[in-house]
């Protein structure tokens, strides 16, 4: 259950992330406008991979507690 | 190898790396036909790429478990089958979304298409097949010799009958060379991402898998000991 905490307080951090991004006052130099926007999509994009991958390291890190309490017994 | 850390950390850089400069690289305009939805090279042709992989481990398996009868190499090539046939999903999915604004409708029956369907559907048989048979040892040992046949289908469905007729993809009849590993005709820039890609999405799906193969033989233990 701490697992899920910490994965989720994460996720919405990297959402406020870029949502600070996005409020920022900005010109028309603002480097999230530029070049059509499209650091808006890598930004979307990294934030899901990596919510993956954090994902599955609480996954590795619970199969891994559970194979140790085997080991022990 | 299974439990170390060092190729999740490389799974991670490498998607990491995929996700952004594949994004950043300057790509060919060539006529401007493709713009830059050719960026999906980085993401929907390595989930075939990783497809392939991940199969050929688990039919590695198969053999090992005809030869060993070691259940253990039975819930490998199952694990490994399972989230090939995912990266399969995926594959075809993105596919569809990619051929609906490059080729005009999702699904266009174009011969690679109704290939992989087919493949998909032969490894779903698999499951089928598996899941029917009740008794361990046996279900182990009909899934081996199909997870065999299964793997043999996709040579012509993947890879010989879409290029024997005029597709959509590339390789087609009339091209030359195997589309898929005629490194040179790739574009230097974007193979300089294509590749780390190909590793990348590859790893993780033998992360999802060992993750998939840990479970599974804990759970067995539990069984043995309970």
């Amino acid at each position: 259950m701490r697992n899920y905490k910490y994965f989720f307080l994460s996720l919405v951090m990297s959402m406020l992330y870029v949502l600070t991004y996005a409020q920022s006052p900005t010109e028309s130099t603002d480097f999230m406008r530029s070049n059509g926007k499209i650091y808006v999509v890598v930004a979307v994009v990294v934030t899901i991979v990596a919510g993956i991958f954090i994902y599955l390291v609480s996954l590795d890190k619970k199969i891994k507690k559970l194979e140790q309490e085997d080991k022990k017994k | 190898m299974m439990k170390q850390a060092w190729w999740k950390i490389l799974a991670f850089v490498l998607l990491m790396y995929t996700c952004t400069y594949g994004f950043l690289v300057q790509v060919p305009k060539l006529d401007d036909r493709m713009q830059e939805s050719i960026r999906n090279l980085f993401f929907h042709v390595p989930m075939w790429f990783g497809m392939t992989i991940l199969m050929t481990v688990s039919v590695i398996y198969s053999i090992k478990y005809l030869n060993k009868h070691n259940a253990t190499h039975d819930i490998y090539a199952s694990s490994y089958a399972a989230i090939g046939s995912l990266f399969a999903l995926l594959g075809l999915l993105t596919g569809a979304i990619w051929a609906n604004y490059q080729w005009g409708k999702p699904w266009s029956g174009d011969p690679k298409q109704n290939g992989a369907a087919i493949a998909l559907l032969i490894y779903f048989a698999y499951f089928v097949l598996r899941g029917a048979v009740q008794d361990e040892e046996k279900r182990a040992r009909i899934g081996a010799v199909y997870n065999i046949f299964a793997y043999c289908l996709l040579f012509p469905t993947l890879f010989i009958l879409p290029r024997l007729t005029e597709s959509l993809h590339p390789g087609g009849q009339g091209s030359e060379g195997n589309p898929g590993l005629n490194g040179s005709d790739l574009d230097p820039r974007m193979r300089l991402v294509f590749w780390p890609a190909v590793i990348g999405w590859t790893l993780l799906g033998v992360w999802i898998a060992t993750l998939r193969i840990r479970l599974r033989l804990l759970t067995e233990k539990r069984l043995a000991n309970a």
